[in-house]
Parts: structure tokens; C-alpha cells; sequence
């Protein structure tokens, strides 16, 4: 560790003339990765993505090019060119190293993916062959390249104009990066495996690199701000899809997310492992399809929808009290089991609700059909609005619908989280005995954490019954091979990070857009759910997005880890004065 | 002089016949104990002799088979949250706090039972709720202040020093705002010099009007500390009384070394060998200046 240190400081001041050349080297092969993207790599177009074109870079290539980019500027950074040197503040070794291995891995699937799937390498042309030497050489030379990680120093200060053109730009980066995924073709999974490869390197070159946390101390400093940018991309993003199922993959993302982030106040903030949450959608869509006029309903009401949306938590909410009443005494595995059991007891239920094996109030195994667009105030959700020359489609005003109670969910995430209430959650979490012997009624504060998400899962649920059109008691199982089920949910919530607020909306969109994009997947999902969940475990057990409590708690290495001196005789310094 | 003004006035804590019976096995048999205000009462006894216990009766984290408790005049309800809300807070043995929380974090759910912004209030952030949080903040910080931890409130606790972390449960049991302060064991694993410190803490906190009844193995920190102590022995208590009458007991001597039991080594064998190490160590001794010359 101690040479290690000793290196970097020694390159810091006057780098090994080695070194100057390796990283000269790396920069030279990024410039020709991304030289050759603008070269036909093979010549079928029947390959996704037209890569036959000699002059600008097509499908696939566009990655390389970006990561290529990526390398070119990073090594010049590692070599101190003026104006790039804030892109490495924590060291360039290893985010350059990760973002070389990202564009030969990149590359090289492109090609082999070409060789595989046209039927041999004769398929390359010489500028797929000059692609695979040009994104070899960064790797071999970054892995050379003596590693020269530093702390995080203080950043220099921008004026405030400039710190908001940054998150600016970052939330239009941060768009463009979803949009790519989003619209990469559904008929293919070359383009989104591609994709997730040079996600997945990219992100973690950008971690290393220490810009994520300079982000973040940037986002703390203007919260309202940067709330308002993730709130205007959210925004932006249906009128940015040029294909309706797009967005359509856009409702589906919010709808989850917000059902997980509801389960990420039971599971993530309370600890009760409830394995049978989609049930409480379930009541909320069953609910929202009854009341709402259509024609299989056994109760012929048309409830206005700002009516069936209440009617439809309430309903969830006297599911979530009574269901948790009795099974919220019990702890741990206990709790996990009679929760599975009231999952499945649900969709048992309804199934059998259809009048012949039981009073007729849900259509049986049937479901309830056809359910009438939204309408709210006469704004009808099926058809197409124009305003100012921007057109809102069906799949756009339901997206827009969605975002606003994700927008609310948030709300109610963060400032139930951040008070008594958040604090008696974590707390029962913790030690459940030890919050007890604190005064916190445990029962009553784990039922609202119940009742809470169950009401945030119906609120969900009724927008999700006129989005499908149907509701069936088949959709509400504990695991299957399409979402909602109560296993996507709670790996959602595990994916991404527990008690946090990014972490299961982005666990939410990967695992929803991951199957969605790769249908060779969908068959094995379980399987490949299965894997993805230990692999996290073994490496990444706090989740994608991190909160600060568990990543100390799962890595020794916090800053405040360490009790430093200063602390340590600051407080018997205290102890004397509370003596006196 | 304190204690006969003490004595006077009525009890914090009144037990009367608290009897604990798990299936066959009594660990507390009818056990009075009486703790008055501005009080520290130590109650000893070898391990096993169901001192904790009687512990989790007080604080209805055990329901007793027999006996009441009541604080102040009124039964206590056998549930430990209620218990925490009439004011009679607790440590545990082996610590147990909210490890992934900070220290704050930790005092804030302390003062969960006096103060009661509940969810709608959370949501809604109005006026009253950012008053009371920050009141309960500054309370939390004025009991950290009071027990040397202000300057790692932002540490989880977890990461603080052992010695620390039982500072921060006597400081998380305080926020409750307790009449009485129930310490088990509070200098358990303890150096002299931390035993020292938590001595003038449980002081400071007299200082501050709250009773303190404490559970220790510890005696001389026990006879230091302690206006009254009570022994216990077997799940029933011994004596009760001040510590040179505790300490001069012979019951009390006999239940933690042991008594005489037939046919022990008599005093002409204890005498032979006495003298015998006597022999023995001038001999080493003379053999060293031996040595030295």
C-alpha cells in the first residue's frame, strides 16, 4: 500500500518518461478506435445497425466512438493537458484502464457478435479488423501504466453559473445515455447487450475516477435545483421517443418504480420482508377496474378517476391494515413466509370470486376487460392533445399521469424517511428489543410502514388497470416470467439499493427494460434473476445506488470509519466538562 | 444528612413482591425494592442471582408472575414502550444500539416518546413539525454535549470505541427524559479510567434529578457510587442497606467466596501452611542477596 502511495506522489511530480509514453500510447489508440468507427466494419446491412458505410459511424459504432472519446480524453488528462485535468480528480490509471477494457470489450463483441451471426470472419471488412487492433492497444498499455490513485481533494470553486450548466449538462447526457438504451432495437439484442457493456464499464470508470462524487457534492449543493433538472428531463423524455412503444416502455418503468419505491419503505426502511406486495397492486388495479364502467364490471359504477385513485388507496390501505394486523407481530423469516401466503391467498381469491365457487365480484379467472381510457376534467387519456406544436399521445399523457405520482411517492419517501416516524422505522430495524426499550410502540409503527406502502402500491395500481386495459388475477403471482411480480419488485428494490430513492427506480428500469430488450432472455429470467441477485451479493451487496449506512456497513473502509486523534481527545475533553 | 431527606420524601420506584417464574424455575422470588428520588441504589449479586431479570420486570419487557411495579404512585403497564413513556428509561447489558445509525440518529429515536409529530405531519412539513425537530435536536445535542460525544454525532455508531458506545446508551436512555435510569452494567469491559469517567457521569445525571438504580459487578465502583445497596441471591434478595453494612455482612461475604463446608481444612493445616510460605519466600529472598554479593 505504502509503495503504492509513494508512486503515485513520485508520478504526480515528474512522471517516468515509461509513463509519459504509455499514456501518449493510450491516447493515440483511442483516437484511432474512434478513427475507426467512421470505417465500414462489415459489408452485410444485415447486421443490426448499418456498419457498412465508410464516412460516419453507424449503430454499434457509436459506442466505440463515444468510449473511444472517453479514453482520448482521459489519457490526455493523465498526460496534464490544460483544461482536461478535472476529469481524473481521485487518479487516471484506473478509470482509463476500465474505459479501455469497455471499448475493446465493446469492440470485440461487435465484431465476433458480426463473425457469429453472419456465419465467419470473412464478414469483416479491413476497418472492423483496424477497429480490433486500435482498442487492443489502450488495454495493453493501460495495464503497464503504474497505478497513481490519490484522495479526493478540495474542488476548485466555479462560478455558479458554470456549476449549472454542469448539472445541465449532465441531466441532457444523462437523457441521451437513457434514450439510447431505450431505443435501441427490440428485434436484436446485439445493439442493447453492446450497450450494456459500455454502460456498465463507462459507469464504473467514472466512479473510480472520483466524478461521481464530485457530482454529488455539486447536486447537494443545489438540491432544488438539480430536483427541478431531473424533473424537467422527466419531463422531456416522451416528447424526445420518436416511436410510440418507446414510451409506452417509459409508463411500464414508471409504474414499477414507484410500486418498488413504495416497497422500499417497508422492505428498505421498516425491514419487514414482505414477499407478497403485488398483491396490494393487484387490489389497487381490481379496485380502480371495478369502479371504472366497464362493461364486465359487477359493480356497474363509472367513478370519476380522481374518485377511483382514492377509492383505490383506501381499498389498498384497508388490505395493507388488515392483512398487516395479524402478521406484523411475527418477525423475520416468520413475517417473509405469512406474507408470501397472503400474496398468493389473494390471487387465489379473485380467481375464485367469479360466481360459481364464490360471491361474483371479480370475473374469476377472466378478469375485467376492456376498462375505459382515462378521463380526467374531459381530457381524455386515448387521444392524441396538441399544444404549442408538441403533440401528446396516449402513451405520453399516461407517462405524464405516472410521473406525477412517482413525483409524490418520492415526496412521501423522503420526508416520511428523513422525521420520528423514518427514524422509529430504521430503529425497529435495527433492534427492534433496544427501539421498544426507547418508547417506540413497535407494532403500531411497523403497521403504518404496512399500511403506507400497501396505500402507495393501490395508488399505483389503479393507473396501472387503465394502462393494460385488463386486469386478471394471473398478473399478481409471487414470481413469473413477466412483471409485476413480487420477486421483480423486491429485486428491484435489492438491485438498486435498499432504503434509498434512486436505487429501486433504477433497479426498476433495468430489470424492466433488460427482459423487455432481450427476448432470448425472457425464458431463462428467473434464472437470470437468480444469478444477477447472488453475483450482487457477492460484490455489491448494498445495491447499485448505495445508502450511506449500509455502504458502511458492508465496507469497512467509510471515512468515518476511522475515529481520527483529534475526535478521540476532543471528547475527553467533554467528559471532563461533564464532570464539572 | 441526604439520605434521611431523601428517605422522607415518596418513592420513584416502588417493587412489591415482583416474583418471576419461568415454567418450574423462580429467578426473582418476591423481591421489594423501593428507589426514592435523587437516589442511586446499587443492586449486586453473583451471577445468575437474576438481577436482570428483575431488570426486565421493571421495565415490562417481562410481565412477572407475581408482584407490582409502579412508578410514582401509578402501576406500571407491562409493555416496555409504555414503561419508556412514564419516564423510566434503560441500558442494556450487552449494548444494543441502532448500530447503522449516527450517534444523533440514536438520541433522536430516544426522544421518539416525547415528541409526537406522526406521519401526516412528516408529509405535510408544516411550521410545528421543523419546530419540534429541531427542538428535539437540540436536545439530543445538549445530552451529547453532557456526555462527551458532541463532536462525533455524525459517526455511526458502530464505528465509535466500546467505551463510547456505553456513554451513548446512557445518553439515548436520558433523552427519554426519564425520572429513573435503569443501568445494567454500565461499566462492563471497562479500563479503571472509563470506569472512573462513568462513575461522574451517573453522578452528573443525579446532579440533574433523575434516579439511577445500577446493576454492577464492579464493587469498589459500586460502594463508591451507591447511597443504598441491595444484594441478590438466588432471585431473592439478601440484605438491603448502605455499603459498609452490605460489605460487613457475612451472608453477603458467604454467598460470593463460599462458607466453611464440613471437614474443611482446619486452622492447624491453614497455620502449617502459612508458616511454610513464609520459609519459603525468606529463603528465596536470602538465596537472591545471595546472588547480588
Amino acid at each position: 500500500m505504502t509503495t503504492d502511495i509513494s508512486k503515485a506522489t513520485g508520478t504526480a511530480t515528474a512522471p517516468a518518461p515509461r509513463t509519459t509514453l504509455l499514456r501518449a500510447l493510450t491516447a493515440a489508440g483511442g483516437l484511432a478506435a474512434m478513427a475507426s468507427t467512421f470505417l465500414a466494419w462489415t459489408w452485410t446491412s444485415d447486421f443490426p445497425g448499418d456498419l457498412t458505410v465508410y464516412g460516419y459511424p453507424g449503430g454499434l459504432q457509436i459506442l466505440t466512438l463515444a468510449l473511444g472519446l472517453a479514453t482520448l480524453a482521459f489519457a490526455l488528462a493523465a498526460l496534464n493537458v490544460r483544461g482536461l485535468r478535472w476529469l481524473t480528480p481521485t487518479g487516471s490509471t484506473k478509470p482509463l484502464r476500465l474505459l479501455a477494457l469497455g471499448t475493446f470489450a465493446t469492440t470485440w463483441f461487435t465484431l465476433i457478435a458480426i463473425a457469429v451471426s453472419q456465419g465467419g470472419l470473412v464478414n469483416l471488412e479491413p476497418g472492423g479488423w483496424v477497429a480490433a487492433v486500435a482498442t487492443a492497444v489502450p488495454v495493453a498499455t493501460t495495464l503497464l501504466l503504474p497505478d497513481d490513485t490519490r484522495p479526493l481533494c478540495r474542488p476548485v470553486p466555479l462560478p455558479s453559473w458554470a456549476d449549472i450548466l454542469i448539472i445541465a449538462a449532465v441531466f441532457t447526457l444523462g437523457l441521451y445515455v437513457v434514450n439510447y438504451g431505450i431505443q435501441t432495437d427490440e428485434d436484436n439484442p446485439e445493439p442493447f447487450i453492446g450497450y450494456l457493456i459500455a454502460l456498465c464499464f463507462a459507469a464504473t470508470a467514472l466512479l473510480r475516477a472520483g466524478l461521481i462524487t464530485r457530482l454529488s457534492g455539486l447536486t447537494s449543493a443545489y438540491r432544488s435545483l438539480t430536483l427541478v433538472a431531473a424533473l424537467v428531463t422527466a419531463i422531456v423524455f416522451p416528447f424526445t421517443q420518436d416511436k410510440a412503444s418507446y414510451t409506452e416502455l417509459g409508463v411500464n418503468i414508471a409504474i414499477f418504480a414507484t410500486v418498488a419505491l413504495g416497497l422500499n419503505i417497508v422492505v428498505g426502511l421498516a425491514g419487514l420482508l414482505d414477499l407478497g406486495y403485488v398483491a396490494f397492486l393487484g387490489v389497487g388495479a381490481y379496485t380502480a377496474a371495478l369502479v371504472s364502467g366497464s362493461a364486465a364490471s359487477t359493480i356497474h359504477v363509472t367513478f370519476p378517476f380522481w374518485a377511483a385513485m382514492l377509492t383505490g388507496a383506501l381499498v389498498s390501505l384497508i388490505f395493507g391494515v388488515v392483512i398487516g394486523a395479524p402478521t406484523l407481530r411475527l418477525r423475520g423469516d416468520y413475517l417473509a413466509i405469512v406474507t408470501l401466503g397472503f400474496g398468493e391467498i389473494f390471487r387465489i381469491a379473485v380467481s375464485n370470486l367469479d360466481g360459481t365457487s364464490g360471491p361474483s365480484v371479480t370475473n374469476g379467472p377472466n378478469g375485467v376487460p376492456n376498462i375505459p381510457p382515462l378521463k380526467i376534467f374531459g381530457f381524455s387519456f386515448d387521444d392524441d392533445h396538441s399544444f404549442a406544436g408538441l403533440t401528446l399521445d396516449s402513451n405520453s399523457n399516461y407517462y405524464l399521469l405516472m410521473l406525477l405520482v412517482t413525483v409524490i411517492v418520492v415526496l412521501i419517501f423522503s420526508r416520511a424517511g428523513n422525521s420520528r416516524i423514518g427514524r422509529a422505522w430504521v430503529a425497529i430495524r435495527e433492534d427492534e428489543t433496544a427501539a421498544t426499550a426507547m418508547g417506540i410502540n413497535g407494532f403500531r409503527v411497523k403497521l403504518i410502514a404496512f399500511a403506507l406502502g400497501a396505500t402507495l402500491a393501490g395508488v399505483a395500481g389503479t393507473i396501472w388497470a387503465h394502462v393494460q386495459t385488463t386486469v386478471v388475477p394471473e398478473q399478481y403471482v409471487f414470481a413469473g416470467p413477466v412483471p409485476p411480480n413480487s420477486t421483480f419488485l423486491l429485486a428491484a428494490v435489492i438491485l438498486g439499493g435498499m432504503g434509498t430513492i434512486g436505487g429501486p427506480l433504477l433497479g426498476a428500469a433495468l430489470l424492466f427494460l433488460i427482459p423487455e430488450k432481450l427476448e432470448f432472455l425472457q425464458d431463462y429470467q428467473l434464472l437470470a434473476f437468480g444469478i444477477a441477485l447472488i453475483l450482487l451479493m457477492r460484490f455489491r451487496p448494498e445495491g447499485i445506488i448505495p445508502n450511506r449506512r449500509q455502504q458502511l456497513e458492508y465496507h469497512e473502509t467509510g471515512q468515518l470509519d476511522v475515529p481520527d486523534q483529534a475526535a478521540l481527545s476532543g471528547s475527553t475533553v467533554g467528559v471532563t466538562k461533564a464532570e464539572a | 444528612m441526604t439520605t434521611t431527606t431523601v428517605a422522607k420524601a415518596a418513592p420513584v420506584l416502588t417493587a412489591t413482591g415482583v416474583t418471576m417464574r419461568f415454567g418450574g424455575l423462580t429467578a426473582v422470588r418476591s423481591v421489594d425494592l423501593d428507589v426514592h428520588p435523587g437516589e442511586i441504589v446499587g443492586l449486586i449479586g453473583p451471577n445468575g442471582a437474576g438481577k436482570t431479570t428483575f431488570f426486565n420486570c421493571l421495565t415490562g419487557l417481562y410481565i412477572p408472575t407475581e408482584g407490582r411495579v409502579s412508578y410514582r404512585g401509578t402501576v406500571l403497564p407491562p409493555k416496555p414502550h409504555l414503561v419508556t413513556q412514564a419516564g423510566v428509561a434503560r441500558t442494556f447489558q450487552n449494548i444494543r444500539l441502532f448500530a447503522n445509525m449516527t450517534v444523533l440518529e440514536n438520541v433522536l429515536v430516544g426522544r421518539h416518546t416525547r415528541t409526537k409529530e406522526g406521519l401526516w405531519s412528516a408529509l405535510l412539513r408544516g411550521p410545528g413539525f421543523k419546530r419540534a425537530e429541531a427542538a428535539s435536536k437540540q436536545r439530543a445535542m445538549q445530552l451529547l454535549e453532557f456526555t462527551g460525544l458532541a463532536d462525533k454525532a455524525d459517526h455511526l455508531s458502530r464505528n465509535l470505541p466500546y467505551g463510547e458506545q456505553r456513554k451513548l446508551e446512557i445518553a439515548r436512555a436520558l433523552a427519554s427524559d426519564p425520572g429513573l435510569l435503569l443501568l445494567d452494567e454500565p461499566t462492563a469491559g471497562m479500563n479503571p479510567q472509563e470506569t472512573r469517567a462513568t462513575e461522574e457521569l451517573v453522578f452528573a445525571i443525579r446532579e440533574t434529578g433523575t434516579a439511577v438504580l445500577v446493576i454492577e459487578h464492579d464493587m469498589r465502583f459500586i460502594f463508591n457510587l451507591c447511597d443504598r445497596v441491595a444484594v441478590l441471591v438466588q432471585g431473592e434478595k439478601l440484605v438491603e442497606g448502605s455499603s459498609d453494612v452490605v460489605q460487613s455482612d457475612e451472608r453477603v461475604i458467604a454467598a460470593y467466596l463460599g462458607t466453611p463446608f464440613e471437614g474443611a481444612p482446619g486452622a492447624e493445616e491453614a497455620a502449617a501452611v502459612e508458616a511454610a510460605e513464609d520459609q519459603a519466600a525468606q529463603q528465596s529472598t536470602s538465596a537472591r542477596t545471595e546472588d547480588g554479593q
